[in-house]
This record gives C-alpha cells, sequence and structure tokens, in this order.
C-alpha cells in the first residue's frame, strides 16, 4: 500500500535487533572491544550508502522471507556467530517489539516518534565513532525531510501497512507477560485508560449548534474508559525529548531476553497458507540483498580466532532444543544462499555475494536469469 | 440494550482497513452476507437468519498479469441498486464488481499504476451505490470514478471522474436510491478531511465543499440531508450537507475512528474505532429547527482489539456486527 514504509520497518526493526544483540553481548560477557565492534560494524553495515539508497526508492513492503534474510546478513555482518535457533528467536522478538509499538502509538504519526527514538539510541551506541555517527546523523536527516510533511492520512496508510506486514503474529515475549502488556494468548492489551493522543479530546463531550453557529446544548456520556487529557507532544526535530517510551531499550541486564515458543495462535497457521503464494516480484528483493552485500565485508574464513558466538538462550542445550521445536508455521523458509546446486547457480551466488569486482551495477539482465536464481531460492 | 451473539468464524483475520465490514441483508432468502478484508483476499460468509447454516468463500484480488506484485485489496463493500445488488472490491492494481454472492465477477476497471511505484501510493478506495444506476469508486489521487450500472449484465461503463478532491479518497456514502427525491444523494471524504457535496445525474453537480482541518475524514454517512464524519482524532462532527452548517460535534473515541454506520428507519448511529469501542447514538432531526440531537445509548468493549469495522445488520438497527485487527471473527450484537 504505502511506498514509503520500508525505511521504517528496516530502522525500527533494526534497531530492536541492537537492543537485543547488546543485551546479550554484555549477558555473556564477551569483551567490551569485540562487543563494541560487532555493534560498529553491524551499525556501519546497517548505514551503508548504496543500501540506504536502495531502501529508501517508492516501494511496496519486502516479504517476510527476503526481509528475514535481509537481518540474518545484518546479524552476520560482523565477527559474531549466531546459530539457527538464535537468529529465528532474535527476529521473533524484533518483530513482535516493533508489532507492539506500533499497535500501542497513540497516533499515526507517533510511529515516527518511535523511529526517532531507536535512531537516538543508535546514534549514543556509535557516539565515540564519528565516521558511522556521521553516516547515523545523515540517514535521520533524510528520515526528517521525507516523513515529517507527511499527513495523518499518509502516515494512518503507512501503519496500516505495517500492520498487514505484522499480521497474526501472536509469538508470547517473556518481558511484555512479565509486564502484562500481553496477554498469554499472544494478543497485546490495549487499555482504554491513560492519556488520549496529542490532539484527540477526552470522549465524553456532545455540542449541538444553532444554524448561526451558536452551542445550544452540551451533553455528556459515560465513555467506558478511563482517560486523561494529552500529554505534550514529542519532538520532531533532529535532538529533542520524544515523549514516548516507545522505542526505546526495554532491556537490561537485570531484564533478560526470553520467549515461549509454545502455545501459538492457531491462526497463525491459516496465515501461512495465504502468504505461501509465490512472490513474483522478489528480483526487487534481491537488488535489495545484492547492495546490502556490497557493504559488507568477506568475511575470510581465517578469522575464526577473533569469532565468537552469541546464544539468546541461557544455555547451549535450550538452544538446540529450540530448534528441535520450533512451530513448522514460523519457519519463514529462510534464503540460505549458502547451499547451491548448479554451476549457474554458483556464478549467480557468486556475483551477489559480491566477489565480482564490477563496481554496482547489478540491475537483473534477461528475466530467465532472475527466474533461475527465484527459482534455485525458493527450491532451499 | 445490546447483548453479545454467537460469533462468526472467519477464514483469515481481518485486516486493519477503514470501514473493513460489508453486510448485505437477503430478505427473501433468510440470508445475510457479511464480507471482510485480509490483505489481498476478501472473505465472504453468507450467514442463514436462524444461525444454522455458514458458507464460506474467498475473493482474490486481481492482478492485470502474473509478473507483478500482489495487489493488496483496500475496501468490499455492496452496492445496493433499485434493480441489483453488486459487490465491489477495490485495490492497489483496480476495482472489481461481482454479482453479491461472489459467485461472478462482472467487470474490471484497471487504475493507471505508474511503471515504478512512486512515493504517491496508488489504489481505490470509498465506494457507494448512487441513485438508480450509478456507483461511485474513490482513487487514492482524489478522483471519483462514476460508473453507470445496467440493470442487469455486465455493459458497466465508465460515465465521468469527478476531479474536486485533491487528497486521497477515504469513504463515500449517499442515500435516496429509487424513488426519493434528495437535494444531494452523495458525500465524499478524503484525507484531508475534506467533504464533497454531490447531486447525481449524467453530470454530477458539486453542491458543497466542508473543508477540513487537516486530519483525515475516515468514515462518513448522508442520512435525511446531514452528513455525519467520523474523524482520526476520533470526533464525530454532523454537518447539513447543503450549507455547511455544523449541527454536532461529539468527542466520541479516544483513538482514529474506523468505520460510521446508520440505521435509516430507527436514525440509530454506530461507530467504532481504534480505541476498542463500539459506540451506538440516536440522532433526531428537527426540521421545524433546522436542528440535529444527538443522544448517547451505549457502549460495548471489545476488549484488546483495534476495531475496524461495524455495520448494522439491518434498517432498524436491531443487530450490529464488528470486525477488529487480527480477529478470526465477526462479532454479533442483538437488542436485548
Amino acid at each position: 500500500m504505502s511506498s514509503r514504509t520500508l525505511p521504517l520497518l528496516f530502522i525500527n526493526l533494526g534497531g530492536e535487533m541492537l537492543y537485543i544483540l547488546d543485551q546479550r553481548l554484555r549477558a555473556q560477557n564477551i569483551p567490551a572491544d569485540k562487543a563494541k565492534k560487532v555493534m560498529n560494524d553491524i551499525i556501519t553495515t546497517m548505514f551503508n550508502k548504496k543500501f540506504l539508497e536502495e531502501l529508501f526508492k517508492p516501494q511496496e513492503l519486502y516479504s517476510k522471507k527476503a526481509l528475514r534474510t535481509v537481518f540474518d546478513r545484518l546479524a552476520h555482518a560482523s565477527i559474531m556467530r549466531l546459530n539457527q535457533a538464535s537468529m529465528d528467536k532474535l527476529y521473533d522478538l524484533m518483530t513482535m517489539a516493533f508489532k507492539y509499538q506500533v499497535l500501542l502509538c497513540p497516533r499515526p504519526k507517533d510511529i515516527l516518534l518511535v523511529s526517532f527514538n531507536h535512531m537516538d539510541a543508535i546514534k549514543d551506541f556509535v557516539k565515540d565513532t564519528p565516521s558511522i555517527l556521521s553516516q547515523v546523523d545523515e540517514t535521520f536527516q533524510q528520515l526528517i525531510e521525507m516523513y515529517t510533511p507527511l499527513s495523518s492520512g499518509e502516515f494512518q496508510l503507512i501503519r496500516q501497512t505495517l500492520l498487514i506486514f505484522f499480521q497474526d503474529m501472536h509469538i508470547r515475549v517473556s518481558i511484555f507477560l512479565k509486564d502484562k502488556v500481553q496477554n498469554s494468548n499472544g494478543r497485546f492489551v490495549l487499555p482504554t485508560s491513560g492519556p488520549v493522543p496529542y490532539g484527540t479530546q477526552v470522549p465524553g463531550l456532545i455540542r449541538m449548534f444553532s444554524c448561526t453557529g451558536e452551542e445550544v446544548n452540551r451533553l455528556q456520556f459515560t465513555n467506558g474508559g478511563n482517560y486523561t487529557a494529552a500529554v505534550r507532544e514529542g519532538s520532531f526535530e533532529i535532538f529533542g525529548d520524544r515523549v514516548t517510551k516507545l522505542g526505546t531499550n526495554m532491556y537490561s541486564v537485570s531484564r533478560p531476553v526470553e520467549t515461549h515458543m509454545s502455545g501459538t495462535s492457531k491462526n497463525s497457521a491459516q496465515h501461512t497458507k495465504v502468504n505461501a503464494a509465490p512472490n513474483p516480484l522478489a528480483k526487487e528483493e534481491l537488488n535489495l540483498l545484492a547492495k546490502l552485500m556490497g557493504g559488507l565485508e568477506v568475511q575470510k574464513s581465517g578469522n575464526t580466532d577473533s569469532g565468537f558466538r552469541v546464544n539468546l538462550f541461557a544455555t547451549d542445550e535450550e538452544e538446540e532444543e529450540a530448534l528441535i521445536s520450533r512451530p513448522d508455521e514460523l519457519s519463514c523458509g529462510i534464503i540460505n544462499i549458502q547451499a547451491t546446486k548448479d554451476q549457474q547457480a554458483n556464478a549467480e551466488l557468486a556475483k551477489i555475494m559480491g566477489e565480482f569486482t564490477e563496481s554496482g551495477d547489478q540491475s537483473p539482465s534477461a528475466s530467465s536469469k532472475g527466474d533461475d536464481l527465484l527459482a534455485m531460492m525458493d527450491g532451499l | 440494550m445490546y447483548h453479545k451473539e454467537k460469533s462468526i468464524q472467519i477464514k483469515n483475520s481481518a485486516s486493519s482497513l477503514y470501514n473493513n465490514l460489508g453486510v448485505l441483508r437477503i430478505g427473501p432468502r433468510r440470508l445475510t452476507y457479511f464480507t471482510v478484508v485480509h490483505a489481498n483476499v476478501v472473505n465472504m460468509v453468507s450467514a442463514s437468519w436462524d444461525g444454522l447454516n455458514y458458507s464460506h468463500r474467498q475473493l482474490q484480488s486481481k492482478e492485470p498479469n502474473v509478473a507483478t506484485s500482489t495487489s493488496l485489496i483496500i475496501q468490499a463493500a455492496f452496492c445496493v441498486l433499485p434493480s441489483r445488488e453488486l459487490l465491489v472490491v477495490t485495490s492497489q492494481k483496480g476495482i472489481q464488481m461481482y454479482e453479491s454472492d461472489g459467485s461472478i465477477m462482472v467487470y474490471w476497471h484497471a487504475l493507471d499504476t505508474p511503471e515504478t511505484p512512486t512515493a504517491q501510493a496508488v489504489f481505490a478506495r470509498g465506494i457507494s451505490a448512487v441513485w438508480d444506476n450509478y456507483i461511485c469508486v474513490g482513487v487514492s489521487s482524489g478522483s471519483i470514478l462514476v460508473f453507470d450500472v445496467p440493470s442487469k449484465g455486465s455493459n458497466i461503463t465508465l460515465s465521468e471522474v469527478l476531479e474536486e478532491h485533491k487528497e486521497a479518497i477515504t469513504d463515500m456514502a449517499s442515500e435516496c436510491s429509487g424513488s426519493q427525491e434528495c437535494i444531494a444523494d452523495l458525500v465524499s471524504a478524503d484525507d484531508g478531511g475534506n467533504l464533497c457535496i454531490w447531486k447525481s445525474g449524467e453530470e454530477f453537480q458539486l453542491l458543497n465543499k466542508i473543508h477540513g482541518f487537516d486530519m483525515s475524514c475516515s468514515s462518513v454517512k448522508l442520512w435525511k440531508g446531514t452528513v455525519v464524519a467520523g474523524y482520526g482524532t476520533g470526533q464525530i462532527r454532523l454537518y447539513e450537507a447543503v450549507t455547511g452548517i455544523l449541527h454536532a460535534e461529539v468527542n466520541a473515541h479516544a483513538r482514529w475512528i474506523y468505520s460510521l454506520d446508520i440505521a435509516p428507519f430507527s436514525g440509530l448511529l454506530l461507530s467504532a474505532a481504534e480505541d476498542s469501542l463500539v459506540r451506538v447514538w440516536h440522532l433526531n432531526m428537527t426540521p421545524e429547527t433546522n436542528s440535529v440531537e444527538v443522544a448517547h445509548l451505549h457502549n460495548e468493549c471489545v476488549t484488546d482489539t483495534q476495531i475496524c469495522g461495524a455495520k448494522f445488520c439491518d434498517a432498524d438497527g436491531y443487530a450490529f456486527a464488528v470486525t477488529g485487527y487480527d480477529l478470526s471473527e465477526i462479532i454479533r450484537y442483538t437488542q436485548t
């Protein structure tokens, strides 16, 4: 629907990913210099100029599969490694967190404030590295220029597009369950109390007017909730108080990251059926992946001594168990570019992985090549 | 005043789209049809009045050719004309019209979609039957397409394009089809909260334009010459259509209003919003004093649900139905 949704989806999910990784790196006592390197590498890749250029073009939202692959790549942009189960869990947490933020935003425009909260935090992660910081600042400016002029209706369209992307996702997140913002059936709590959005009045008043415009009657009605007046509006500038807490880091060492995988809503299975139809336009998604990987250093296998693995679970056994017991409907068939089937596929892969030294132009040539690549990816 | 009845289960959950519930009552067959949009699919349920029989059908959005991406459906609504009833489905690619049971597609109109996506989204939204033989559909550019519908068959033609709105159309409504004479018979609303009042005919006439306040009007109804409009701020405003006089203003909801409906025989008004609440009001027109009274009657809270569709199931407002984002059921309420 809205062709301006992808940058917001990417930045907010990326922000959540960084919060989670930051917490896990500290919880696992990874040495500070290595942890910093991981965060810096991931943020540098996230804000790679060519990649962002591709991202900010007007376009439809990418399929869940393609987006998951982008984040897989991003998570592996440094010396850190994640097993399949940990990557699955990371992605579940990221998506449920952003779904929560989108649902709970009082006004659609507040999604921009949520994005700015994530951007503020990302800037803080790289505040000691001016080169990366300036990349992030530039993107911040781009976001401000692109989104602040949009109308309320256009923001609602963006929000509706995001909600279609998150439709039927009801994964239970321990931190949400503990805070009672999520029910045991995976659905979020939507309170009928608290401050109304900026620009809205507390419900309860009916005013009637004469033809000359004078108020002739006033009636009150019970609104069935417990609302208070709106709080002040958050800042849409590069620096400022965003007011909303949505999009700020909810994890800390004392509030660890966990998920419940059991009891996912049976609706998710129905939903998977609807989404199973192949997406013939995945070529554009491949373009995005190509641009992203163009920004990645090819990780040579000799780096194993400085590389390390991060576990999103408390123990390795738990991680293994999670992989085995993961409900089928949640595995969204990640495009695993490592596995290949034939020579031609290999050549296409090599091209995508950036081993070709041709600068930039990865536009799909003859449509048959693109189709073969897609067929191969879908078959994995 | 109302109590909850048994819900109707649907195949997919409802998507978060304005006015996401279509209802058509088929008296002679003692059936009611419901439509709920989920991404690129319309879920149709045919429910018998005795509550014993439910049959389901799914309609897909039509792509002009397979190579292009899936087209998301924005709205599905029943259009009741004196001679026939059609189901109109609007999407990012165009407008599909079906026989009311969804069995046959009788017409397809493709929107002008650019080769590469533009910053401004392209889609059709806002559907209304007007007078004897017109179906009007709004477009994201602000245009309104007027289709001339014959009493039977598929020879539907595009009769006129109304260019008055500058922002995306959100909703449209009409009154007075058939024998009744009305001054105004169509109202259109847009993302800027602007309302246009029209008189149908071979050439539609713009009777009035009511300017908005930069806040989207997501749902609109027309009844006895009064426009009832619901806004993103949660406010409902009632205007006299032809003059634009503001009759009443209601701070109705704490979040964006997604659906309004009126039961024309009783003057009951239904409003539903993302704040989980459905409210029932009564509208009383006093022609002598040219005033409208609004009274609040009832609230229903659908816990933890952002409501996206709410409609009366009959012209008296004896029953109504509700849909919500991520909910795979149509919740029903009947008067006690």
